[in-house]
């Protein structure tokens, strides 16, 4: 697709940079020991707090990847919500005040805090690590598919950006600048996102979207008769699919033979000199059109155009009636006659009903097969137990003065998380009926769906959506630099930094791990953020959460227990995760059926390997509890 | 050892209590959100049943999920600081 940079949308981001970075030099006048470096000092109020929370966990994965989910596959998406909110009560209920008690700056302090034990810091530093880059793939994936709308830039200036301001924020004040920069972050994401859904409800449902302004693009759909001027060239059949290639004045298109009638595909061609093509022409001819849109709406039993505002309920209900339908744009691959590789998006006719139930994504639960059951489950488990063992969201924790504000700040978080996640099924629809939708982006549906309510609104939503990665990367690189800095160096390799050291030494983890980001932002191009920190929670649901709980809640633990549960858990989740079908498919060209093992969502088998490796080990080691420190 | 809380913090006499608390309002909670994937994974298509007001049960669970973890939320801070002001003489 095309997009044009728009000066508003430029001036705005501008802005919030402005703001952000000078908040962060006003702290760093103050951010002179490791408590306010990696705690902020304990000062945070918890109102603050919990909305700081909010603009930590909201992260591109929430706003830009289950809004896209939602756009191309309903449901599905809307099930991430509910997972991460459930997931909260993981944290409320079980973790928040124990963690607050027994940790200092990392969540390895919290693990630690009974043993004092090399192992635990060694392998608890290296969890944090590993899933917080797993965790950052996404938001930098996040920030180069922004930049390119926002600012016009190609992808990666977009992830060079984010990182170099990051790495800034963090550098220069640590945890409290960063705690403001989501505090403002989590704020604008939910006012702006209701005034978004308030669009959307206003604007009610229509045959013909504007886009806006502009008329929805008219796919053809020729019959024989209308075919004056074209001559088929090629065809081909993939899948139950026919797929037809006519000229006409010079120009090559695709269209999908359905009901006797050769309806319009979207299509890019890479031809075999290279060349680039959309709907057979140059990129700069802008034939590539933004799509989704719905083909019947049902009202009170009867079929209209458009249906004027809606309240929340009624839209919901009118998507879901008998009858209504959602043309979804489905991806397909193929190479034609003449060498070129040809990537089509053929247009699917979904009943609105479909939608708005699971399956459209997770096919083999549609399919009742035992392996696409599992996945589900073992998803689901992931996001339960995933975000109480979040690293950065954990320290946040310690920013707080009392158990008392770590209880009440996650329940502002869960307030405000929940609510936003309510919004994450509005906005998503409304993308897919709003003929906003880049078929080669969904992680932009949300951004682009503003674009169809005016530049203003674009401009502000994007700008935020920036700002949502800022935030959630600043706490990913403040929890890592937390991990190398105070648990590895200072505790692990024993250096007894001081208190200056380590703020130092915070600094210059901050700066390196901001790198890795960046490389691994350019890397990972195109792949749905949502998908990615669905992995980053199966990791950390595998490596931290047996040993948090087990530690809180078990006496019989030992610190051998702990280390050994978080190695087999990394070890596990990860194995799983590189022998699935997704990466298979995605960075060595092996078709998902032939995928290694057919599980893409380890936890359920990770998790569990995990807990009992803890049980097994701690209860072989009993007598290493003899030095045990009894803390209440 | 230098790793303890980065705040003094005071001794909590309700802890045991609210630790207890928190550990029943888990279960309660893990035990709807499993019925809820239980449904999605055994009989799929009954997520499609219109239950409430024209929505089908798919979307009043899940968005049921949401509303009910923030009730919960607020019925554990309320029980949980009334444990505190009972038990502890002073604030922490």
């Amino acid at each position: 697709m095309i997009y044009e940079a728009s000066t508003f949308a430029v001036v705005l981001f501008l802005v919030f940079v402005a703001i952000v970075l000078g908040l962060s030099f006003y702290f760093a006048r103050k951010t002179k020991s490791s408590s306010s470096y990696f705690a902020a000092g304990g000062t945070i109020h918890w109102a603050v707090n919990g909305i700081a929370f909010a603009g930590d966990y909201l992260s591109a994965a929430s706003f830009l990847g289950i809004c896209g989910m939602i756009a191309f596959s309903g449901y599905d998406g809307f099930l991430y919500s509910i997972g991460y909110l459930a997931g909260w009560i993981v944290a409320l209920f079980l973790v928040a005040e124990p963690l607050k008690r027994l940790g200092k700056f990392t969540f390895t302090d919290a693990l630690d805090a009974k043993f004092n034990s090399k192992g635990i810091q060694f392998t608890a530093a290296l969890s944090t690590l590993i899933v917080s880059l797993f965790y950052l793939i996404p938001q930098m994936v996040g920030a180069g598919a922004l930049v390119t709308p926002l600012l016009g830039l190609p992808h990666w200036v977009g992830v060079v950006i984010v990182g170099a301001i990051v790495i800034t924020i963090v550098a220069t004040a640590g945890m409290t600048s960063t705690t403001y920069v989501q505090f403002i972050k989590g704020g604008l994401l939910i006012v702006f996102s209701t005034i978004l859904a308030v669009y959307i409800f206003s604007n009610g449902l229509n045959l013909k979207p504007k886009q806006g302004g502009q008329d929805y693009h008219d796919f053809m759909a020729l019959t024989e008769s209308d075919m004056q001027g074209y001559e088929i060239v090629d065809n081909i059949d993939v899948k139950d699919y026919h797929f037809y290639k006519m000229e006409k004045e010079g120009v090559f298109r695709w269209f999908q033979l359905t009901d006797d009638k050769y309806v319009e595909v979207l299509s890019k061609t890479l031809t075999a000199d290279e060349k680039v093509l959309y709907n057979g022409e140059p990129k700069e001819e802008e034939k590539f059109f933004q799509v989704g849109h719905l083909s019947k709406i049902v009202v009170d039993g009867k079929e209209v155009e458009k249906t004027g505002s809606l309240g929340p309920f009624k839209f919901l209900s009118t998507i879901g009636t008998e009858g209504t339908e959602i043309v979804r744009f489905i991806k397909e691959k193929f190479d034609d006659d003449s060498g070129n590789h040809i990537t089509i998006w053929r247009q699917e006719l979904t009943a609105g009903k479909d939608m708005l139930m699971p399956g459209l994504k997770f096919k083999k639960l549609r399919e009742k097969t035992p392996i696409g059951k599992i996945n589900f489950i073992s998803l689901m488990l992931a996001l339960f137990l995933g975000t109480a063992s979040l690293p950065h969201i954990l320290i946040r924790y310690y920013t707080v003065p009392s158990q008392k504000a770590a209880r009440k700040s996650t329940i502002v978080a869960i307030s405000a998380i929940g609510f936003f996640y309510i919004l994450t099924l509005f906005m998503g629809l409304g993308a897919s009926v709003n003929g906003v939708l880049d078929v080669e982006s969904s992680n932009m549906s949300g951004p682009l769906l503003a674009k169809a309510f005016g530049i203003g609104l674009f401009s502000i939503i994007s700008a935020i959506a920036f700002a949502t990665v800022l935030g959630t990367v600043s706490g990913l690189i403040v929890a890592s630099s937390g991990a190398i800095a105070h648990d590895f160096i200072d505790r692990f390799l024993g250096r007894n930094l001081t208190d200056k050291g380590k703020v130092f030494a915070g600094k210059i983890a901050a700066f390196s791990v901001g790198l890795v980001a960046i490389a691994l932002g350019i890397i990972f191009k195109g792949m749905n953020v949502s998908f990615l920190v669905g992995w980053a929670f199966a990791v950390a649901a595998s490596a931290n959460l047996p040993a948090i709980l087990m530690v809180l809640f078990w006496k019989k633990t030992t610190a051998k227990g702990v280390s050994w549960s978080i190695i087999v858990g990394i070890v596990s989740a990860l194995g799983i995760i590189i022998t699935g079908p997704t990466i298979g498919d995605q960075f060595f060209g092996i078709a998902k059926e032939n995928a290694i093992q057919p599980l893409d969502a380890p936890a359920i088998i990770s998790f569990t390997l995990a807990l009992l490796t803890l049980v097994v080990v701690s209860l072989a080691t009993q007598k290493d509890n003899v030095n045990k420190i009894d803390i209440k | 050892m230098d790793h303890g809380p980065a705040v003094e913090l005071g001794v909590d006499n309700a802890g045991e209590k609210k630790a207890k608390l928190g550990v029943w309002l888990f279960v309660a909670y893990t035990l709807v959100y499993a019925i809820f994937v239980a449904i999605g994974v055994t009989n799929y298509e009954a997520m499609g049943k219109i239950v409430l007001g024209n929505l089908n049960l798919a979307v009043v669970f899940g968005f049921g999920l949401i509303v009910l973890a923030i009730i919960m939320g607020i019925i554990y801070n309320a029980l949980c600081t009334s444990y505190e002001n009972k038990m502890n003489k002073e604030e922490m």
